[in-house]
């Protein structure tokens, strides 16, 4: 491979840069509101606060309930629990359904398959009704086991259909191999098809992980305990019905983004490849 | 006679104390926060200091609070008492909310609050605080406040300065809530006399003129929200502003102020009259303790409760005793909004009063913008008022869609029987079809329960008319009307063709972005010699990582017109701020500006992963054979990169199709609903048109045959790709 000229190498260095300024400069924003002592507006570009108080994010991290529980650490708890069970759960179900659906021949897979993505088009505002409804009949309502299953669910169709296109990407003479050796389906699925599709995984989980990180009209609407609220709830209560709260908003939307951000930071590896976005060959 | 009843279930509350304290706690569901959240827990505190009665308090996200009440209630999961303004009773009677207010004692309240809570006759509720408007002025700039608007007039020129960024007035004058008050003091009615909104009326005009006067002088700034309000008026370069009691707590300590009642119209000689909202303690119809639950709105509408919240939580009560308490008297803050309070006008709880504030938004903003005349306003608002206006369809009869649907069940299940034998035997045809079960039962099931169920009942919610809680089958009427467009025309931003024709544009538009973005980043960050490669792609995965509704806050933000940071930049390059959400176009491009940031992550992502992917040496090959960069770049990369990109070009169209969020949050519309896309226009009929579900499921339907006609088009596309690559 040739080498790039450094003129070349310093014009992507420039154009990179730019780019990525562009993309921090609403960032910035929000670090400035939350950082800021009042919401005190001005029109200017400079996107770096003029006096810096912690603050707003000391009455974020520091929020007691009225019988004095350290609500910020409850409802992050509970966040971590609910992001944590949904990922657990729906890679589970998504890993064993996908590998059945790219590996074995069954009746009604292409409809099925079809019908998975068809869900997604849907608007998801009106199934809040029913989906009370049927929570309600399995005795799931009030309960993180019930949001859970939830966000688990909605997020099902994408991992499916991701996972399944990485599956039908491996190649079998491995899985045949390993069957020839007197290892069973399941030992195959678990020991040689599972480690081979780590970057989907890594993918997919983080997948589950930002659907129920990032909610809240669910779980405002099915949750009745402040304790067990998840953090966009909480931070959803800056926002009132004549005022916003700008700055303990900002400082919680930082606090709520900070996780998924160093998520994306760690898994940024795999991203980039285990990404196939429903399968190269379809 | 209610008063003996109130202090007989007062009395029953109290020999309630000696009942075991195993009892669950009576539930209270609000949304205050700060002060008043305070207030309140203090005030049940005392109610179980009182009665021996647990209160177990839950505040909720005023955007989730009605949503959860309407769900929760009718499965008898609700709260026993809750608290919210009184607007929305009409809808929550109708829905069999709100139990009739029993204990209540009308002489204990004013007047004008117990009004506001009557249905039919019958007062619903416990009025605990009211809201209006009225004018905070600093003392420093403006000694002797205004009493008429000829004297506000005398005064406005001298305190305002466009130059160094001083207003006279400062309100949110794009909100009807702030201007009905001047709509009213010039003689204007909103109903007529069957009750039905007219927009159409000289009060009407006269008001809209006297307000975009206001604005064409500089007298008070344009676009102006809440926070701008109040940083205006912080940083003494407000002299005036008109807002409600809940101000008073965001006001700088160093600003001198007081408040007063709105001054009187000079031409009408009506004062400026503003909607009164009463804060309301409701008892849950479908409360199991009724009677508790009674003596616990009562309580903190009242007495003791009274005193904390008026001093706690800074509200102006109700309740007439309230008054006599010497620290409530003397409290000039809570007066001056009492004595502002006599003047308002009830806001009415009614059906129609709720369709008002769609048609009143717009024409409103319209004069504001300079889209209108004040004259001719009235009509414009009126046209979208009988749009919205949807007269119940005829009930149709459903037997014959069962009977179709029977006999499709019928039909295909003939089908499958007489569909000829395969020479093979199901178990031969499908081997391990009891391991694949295994496999995918699990999934199989969440998915059915969670999301099929949830879908079909979507769907078939298109084929009802909802009023008030009850369904009534109408057959395709709500199909009829969106297709035939009913009530406006083609093009207009209401009609079902102008919309889709928008979400189209947007959805190609944003997409045609994404991806070349995405993949010009992936192009520059591709080459493993690249210094800083990792750097460069974490900071330019962030707007990924930030939740969306987030995202369209803060572009919100950047996007206003006196204090955005666009317009900052602008006015840094010499350039004309741009008032972005008055003309379509720019509203337009904020939300793409937003939705582009969001979304060209992913693409960049799946562009590296392919290009990764494309054997290098390829391009060896190509070298050799003399092809230049641009002849490599369309007859390798492209056609590789195709299998690759496609899916997730399709996925991505599908989400922006549906991208809520933004549109709702960044543009909401505006102008007048042009920038609406499907989805959003769906959730209005939803939320916030008198809940029309099923008009709104018949949206949906729609938005999912235009979604599933594009994936069988991108499937055929898929399937020419794949042929490519043999």
């Amino acid at each position: 491979m040739n080498r790039p000229s450094r003129l070349k190498m310093a014009a992507i260095h420039a154009g990179l840069t730019l780019l990525c300024m562009a993309t921090l400069y609403p960032v910035l924003w929000v670090v400035k509101m939350a950082l800021s002592p009042t919401d005190g507006l001005a029109l200017t570009a400079n996107p770096f606060p003029e006096t810096v108080t912690l603050e707003h994010f000391r009455q974020v991290l520091s929020g007691t309930d009225a019988a004095g529980r350290w609500v910020f650490g409850r409802q992050l708890l509970a966040s971590i629990v609910v992001a944590g069970a949904t990922t657990l759960v729906g890679l589970t179900l998504a890993v064993s359904a996908a590998y059945a659906l790219s590996r074995f021949r069954i009746p009604g897979k292409e409809g099925g398959m079809q019908a998975l993505l068809v869900t997604q088009m849907f608007p998801a505002t009106l199934m809040m009704v029913p989906i009370y409804s049927i929570l309600q009949k399995l005795h799931l309502l009030d309960s993180l086991t019930g949001l859970v299953l939830v966000y688990a669910t909605t997020a099902l169709p994408f991992c499916i259909w991701n996972l399944k296109g990485y599956f039908d990407t491996l190649p079998r003479e491995l899985e045949e191999a390993a069957v020839m050796d007197g290892a069973s389906t399941f030992q195959v699925f678990v020991r040689v098809v599972l480690p081979l599709a780590r970057p989907a995984l890594a993918v997919t989980a983080l997948f589950s992980f930002m659907t129920a990180w990032n909610e809240f009209i669910l779980a405002a609407t099915l949750l009745n305990d402040p304790a067990r609220f998840t953090l966009p709830v909480a931070l959803q209560r800056f926002v009132g019905e004549h005022k916003v709260e700008w700055g303990k908003f900002a400082a919680g939307a930082l606090i709520v983004s900070a996780p998924v951000m160093a998520l994306f930071f760690a898994l940024q590896k795999h991203l980039v490849g285990g990404l196939t976005a429903g399968g190269v060959k379809g | 006679m209610s008063r003996w009843l109130g202090l007989a279930l007062l009395a029953t509350a109290l020999s309630a104390h000696a009942a075991p304290a195993t009892e669950k706690p009576l539930k209270l569901w609000h949304a205050y926060r700060g002060g008043e959240e305070m207030a309140l827990i203090q005030a049940t505190e005392l109610f179980t200091s009182k009665t021996g009665v647990q209160v177990e308090l839950l505040a909720l996200p005023y955007d989730a609070y009605a949503a959860k009440l309407t769900n929760a209630i009718p499965h008898g999961v609700g709260p026993d008492v809750f608290i919210f303004n009184h607007e929305r009773l009409r809808n929550f009677h109708a829905m069999h909310l709100v139990a009739p207010a029993s204990g209540l004692a009308r002489e204990d309240y004013f007047p004008n609050a117990v009004e506001a809570l009557e249905v039919d006759g019958q007062v619903y509720g416990y009025p605990l605080s009211l809201k209006s408007l009225a004018l905070y002025v600093n003392t420093k700039l403006v000694p002797q406040p205004p009493e008429t608007t000829d004297a506000l007039l005398a005064m406005l020129p001298a305190l305002s300065d466009t130059g160094a960024g001083r207003f006279g007035l400062a309100y949110e004058s794009g909100d009807f809530y702030f201007h009905a008050g001047f709509l009213f003091g010039f003689g204007g009615e909103l109903f007529d006399a069957n009750g039905r909104a007219s927009f159409d009326t000289e009060g009407m005009a006269r008001s809209l003129a006297f307000v975009k006067d206001l604005q064409d002088r500089r007298f008070i700034p344009q676009e102006a929200s809440a926070a701008l309000v109040k940083s205006l008026f912080n940083d003494g370069r407000a002299a005036m502003l008109i807002s409600g009691p809940w101000f008073a707590g965001e006001i700088a300590p160093n600003v001198d102020y007081r408040v007063v009642g709105l001054p009187v119209v000079s031409a009408t000689g009506i004062p400026i009259r503003p909607f009164l909202g009463v804060e309301t303690a409701y008892v849950s119809a479908r409360s199991e303790r009724a009677e508790q639950a009674h003596a616990l709105a009562r309580f903190i509408s009242l007495g003791e409760a009274s005193r904390v919240r008026a001093t706690v939580g800074r509200q102006i009560p109700a309740d007439v005793a309230a008054y006599t308490l010497p620290e409530v008297r003397e409290d000039t803050l809570i007066s001056s909004f009492r004595e502002a309070a006599r003047h308002a006008t009830p806001m009415p709880n009614t059906l129609e009063m709720a369709r008002v504030w769609e048609p009143m938004k717009l024409a409103l903003r319209a004069v504001l913008q300079g889209g209108s005349e004040p004259q001719d306003a009235g009509a414009l608002a009126d046209r979208r008022y009988r749009a919205l206006h949807r007269e119940r369809p005829p009930d149709a009869s459903p037997l014959p869609w069962l009977g179709l649907v029977g006999a499709m069940a019928l039909g295909g299940s003939v089908w499958v029987l007489r569909r000829p034998a395969s020479t093979l035997p199901f178990k031969r045809r499908y081997p391990d079809v009891a391991q694949a079960v295994a496999y995918i039962t699990p999934a199989a099931a969440g998915v059915a329960v969670l999301v099929f169920v949830p879908f079909a009942v979507g769907l078939s919610l298109s084929l009802f008319h909802h009023e008030a809680g009850e369904y009534a089958f109408v057959g395709l009427a709500n199909f009829v009307d969106i297709l035939a467009s009913r009530g406006y025309s083609i093009t207009e931003p209401l009609s079902f063709y102008f919309t889709l024709a928008v979400t189209l544009l947007w959805a190609v538009v944003n997409v045609v972005l994404h991806v070349s973005i995405g993949l010009f980043l992936a192009l520059l960050l591709k080459d493993p010699l690249l210094k800083l490669r990792g750097v460069y792609r974490v900071l330019l995965i962030i707007p990924w990582a930030v939740p969306n509704y987030i995202t369209a806050l803060m572009w919100k933000g950047m996007f206003h017109r006196q204090f955005g940071a666009i317009n900052g930049l602008l006015v840094a390059l010499d350039l004309e701020p741009v008032s972005w959400f008055t003309r379509f176009s720019t509203a337009f491009a904020a939300n793409v500006a937003t939705n582009t940031w969001l979304g060209f992550p992913f693409m960049m992502v799946v562009a590296l992963g392919a290009l990764q992917s494309i054997p290098q040496e390829l391009y060896e090959a190509a070298e050799v054979d003399g092809a230049s960069k641009w002849t490599q770049f369309r007859h390798i990369t492209l056609p590789l990169l195709r299998p690759a990109m496609l899916p997730a070009i399709i996925l991505g169209s599908v989400w922006t199709f549906n991208m809520f969020n933004i549109i709702y949050l960044v543009s909401g519309g505006e102008p007048g609903g042009g920038t609406d896309i499907l989805v959003s226009e769906a959730y209005r009929w939803a939320f916030q048109r008198n809940e029309q579900y099923g008009f709104a499921a018949a949206y949906s339907v729609l938005i999912f045959v235009v979604l599933l006609v594009w994936s069988a088009f991108t499937r055929r596309l898929m399937r020419s790709s794949s042929e490519v690559m043999g």
